[in-house]
């Protein structure tokens, strides 16, 4: 506990370095940017950024890309809450009330409460983090390459299962990254895999041209001409509108707290991120109020609870991505990949050999929050501004952004022509109904698993029983094999209702 | 002749209109090709793993997912959005946002930052229905403006403003 806080300090120090509160700056501001541009997710400037932070140190690069991540959360808000654009998939169930509020004249309080709830959400899961990642770290040095490889397999099948649309969907798309992270040279043997006598894909697929296919040129594809002008006339909102009444802001502070809740439960199930948490927190508030036929018509409650799960489950997403390197998601998988493309091997011996960068992101953690306050209750008409950008403007400026990112990252050309064939690709699986972020999940985790796995069939002499038989192990995979059996149970179910009712709509998150 | 193949006709025809066949038949042929390929490559024993296992195995999972996905896509009753275009097919958008990276890549080549930018940015811009020459050109000067300083000055990226090697 208490080497915990030393350690924190330490992290403070590593963090106020006048270069490194510059990238988290830098990192806080861009995310925020984009959180309030509708059309350009977290994951896509992430990719683009990523490139040019080969250049600078390792803590510079990680506290700029988490930064923009949950900047780009603040932002989110302010698009739901004053345009009803759920341009961000954690913020939709924001805009449910948080338009009509807007809609009363009350846009600017339900704003504010709303950086309130984010701030009280971030702190608690960045504490959760301090004290928890370093226990995880304890457990997980304990675990040989069988616990290793079943634990990746828990986390593999939970991304992709838990997450939007259909399950099986989503571990074909799992699967797909496996294969895809394959592509390249082997490192054990030497052998070029499944390279197809390309020379250029000696090196693999780059995770860049993967990402900005799937999230950019994808994206772009399937939103162009497809982006409605925005609606800005209830969007003039001033600091002085910002400002709660008592009676909001009890109201606002209990949900603050039962959002924390939902969303530090959230992180701690791999696989459930943000998205998810803010669905459960509306749906929480909307059973325990008093008064539930009246969410939907402007409830303080139902914006300030998912808004607050969404940020304490965001920074406690980080907690087994930088403890076990084991990533949770899209976004959590793209920082992992920074970490290796910096030289770092992810996994439990992170914090002890890089404790600058473990301890100087958990500091960056609480830096940026204030600095996203700050930035978000004076500047308030800034972002509003923003938010007036046309698509038409946007999409064809991002696509420059895309090449020359992409091109930064080895100065080939060769990867922004790659970059577009996976595009196209990626639309095709859009179109048919799957959701493609697993696929940077396993592509990230695919050349880890098949070393692991390797190891742990060389150590037990080929007995494939070893991960049943290892009591951790097992553990792991009987998880896995609930998760399973819950979503064939609830897609018997769902399927029965379905013939009952002959009603096409069952809710799907 | 009796209503039977008619009938089993017309539930195949059902069958291939949706969405999740095609899906299905996709990932079977993505895990046809590791499946195929994989082997090629040595799959050694479980103890000594070759090069190709782990595509082989992965391809076979491929294989059985897609399987299950278009059989289960005819257990189902056909959903509102079967169509695999979208409802207003963008050709014209697709076509420029694909084209944009392309001419980034040609004038990149040839002709250094400066044109490339521009031509990027110039090209996608017409995949917007309100485009104009003058929206498009506009744009397409500020974006490279700001791509030179940002880029160039500040990042430093190794690419040259302006040559010319065809």
């Amino acid at each position: 506990m208490a080497t915990a806080l030393v350690d924190l300090w330490g992290g403070f120090a590593v963090a106020l370095e006048p270069h490194n509160l510059m990238w988290c700056f830098a990192g806080v501001i861009i995310g925020n940017m984009v959180g309030v541009l509708p059309g350009m997710g977290p994951v896509a400037t992430m990719s683009i950024l990523l490139p040019l932070t080969f250049g600078i140190k390792p803590v510079g690069a990680i506290l700029m890309l988490a930064g923009i991540l949950y900047g780009a959360q603040y932002g989110g808000a302010i698009c739901s809450i004053l345009l009803n654009l759920p341009c961000h998939p954690p913020h939709a169930v924001t805009c449910l009330d948080g338009f009509p509020l807007t809609k009363q004249g009350k846009g600017g309080v339900a704003l504010g409460l709303s950086v309130m709830g984010s701030f009280v959400g971030a702190s608690w899961g960045i504490t959760e983090m301090v004290f928890l990642a370093p226990l995880l770290v304890k457990l997980a040095l304990q675990f040989g390459p069988a616990e290793i490889c079943s634990l990746m397999f828990l986390g593999l099948l939970a991304g992709s299962t838990l997450a939007r649309g259909s399950p099986i969907k989503g571990v074909a798309m799992t699967v797909l990254g496996l294969l895809l992270g394959i592509v390249g040279t082997d490192v054990q043997s030497g052998v070029e895999r499944l390279t197809f006598g390309i020379a250029h894909l000696d090196d693999g697929i780059e995770l860049v041209a993967l990402a900005l296919g799937v999230f950019g040129i994808a994206e772009f594809m399937s939103s162009v001409n497809q982006v409605m002008p925005v609606n800005l006339a209830y969007s003039r909102v001033s600091l002085k509108d910002m400002r709660p009444s008592k009676a909001e802001l009890k109201r606002a502070l209990p949900a603050m707290f039962r959002g924390t809740l939902v969303g530090s439960l959230c992180s701690l199930i791999p696989g459930t991120g943000p998205t998810i948490a803010s669905f459960i927190a509306y749906a929480t508030e909307k059973k325990i109020s008093r008064t539930p036929e009246k969410f939907g018509t402007g409830m303080i409650e139902g914006v300030v609870a998912p808004e607050t799960s969404t940020h304490s489950s965001i920074q406690g997403d980080f907690i087994p991505t930088m403890s076990l390197g084991i990533p949770g998601d899209a976004v959590m998988a793209l920082i992992l990949g920074a970490l290796m493309i910096q030289g770092i091997v992810p996994g439990p011996q992170l914090i002890k050999e890089h404790p600058d960068i473990f301890w100087g992101l958990v500091a960056s953690f609480w830096i940026g929050n204030i600095l996203l306050v700050l930035l978000n209750v004076p500047l308030i008409g800034v972002w509003v501004k923003l938010l007036a950008i046309p698509y038409k403007y946007l999409y064809p400026s991002a696509l420059f952004f895309v090449c020359i990112g992409v091109y930064a990252a080895n100065n080939d050309m060769f990867q922004v022509g790659e970059t577009i064939v996976i595009g196209v690709f990626g639309y095709v699986l859009l179109r048919l109904g799957f959701h493609p972020a697993p696929i940077l999940l396993g592509f990230v985790l695919g050349p880890r698993f098949e070393d692991t796995f390797r190891r742990a069939l060389l150590i037990s002499h080929g007995n494939i029983g070893v991960f049943v038989e290892r009591p951790i192990s097992a553990f792991f995979l009987g998880i896995c094999a609930l998760l399973i059996g819950t979503q064939l149970y609830v897609r018997l179910r769902n399927r029965k209702a379905k013939f009952v009712n002959a009603s096409p709509g069952v809710a799907e998150i | 002749m009796t209503d039977e193949p008619k009938r089993a006709a017309a539930s195949v025809r059902n069958w291939v209109r949706k969405r999740d066949f095609y899906a299905g038949t996709l990932i079977t042929l993505i895990g046809l090709v590791a499946a195929v390929t994989g082997p090629t490559y040595r799959l050694g024993t479980l103890v000594q793993m070759g090069p190709g296992f782990m595509p082989t195995a992965l391809g076979i999972v491929l294989i059985l997912l897609g399987i299950i996905m278009a059989v289960s896509a005819m257990a189902v009753a056909a959903g509102e959005d079967e169509d695999i275009l979208p409802e207003f097919p963008q050709w014209r958008g697709w076509l420029c946002v694909l084209a944009g990276p392309v001419v980034f890549i040609i004038l990149g080549t040839v002709g250094g930052l400066i044109p490339a930018t521009f031509g990027c940015v110039f090209v996608s811009a017409w995949g917007d229905h309100g485009a104009t020459l003058k929206s498009a050109g506009v744009l397409a000067l500020v974006i490279a403006a700001f791509g030179v300083a940002v880029f160039s000055y500040l990042l430093q990226v190794p690419m040259p403003l302006l040559t010319w090697n065809p």
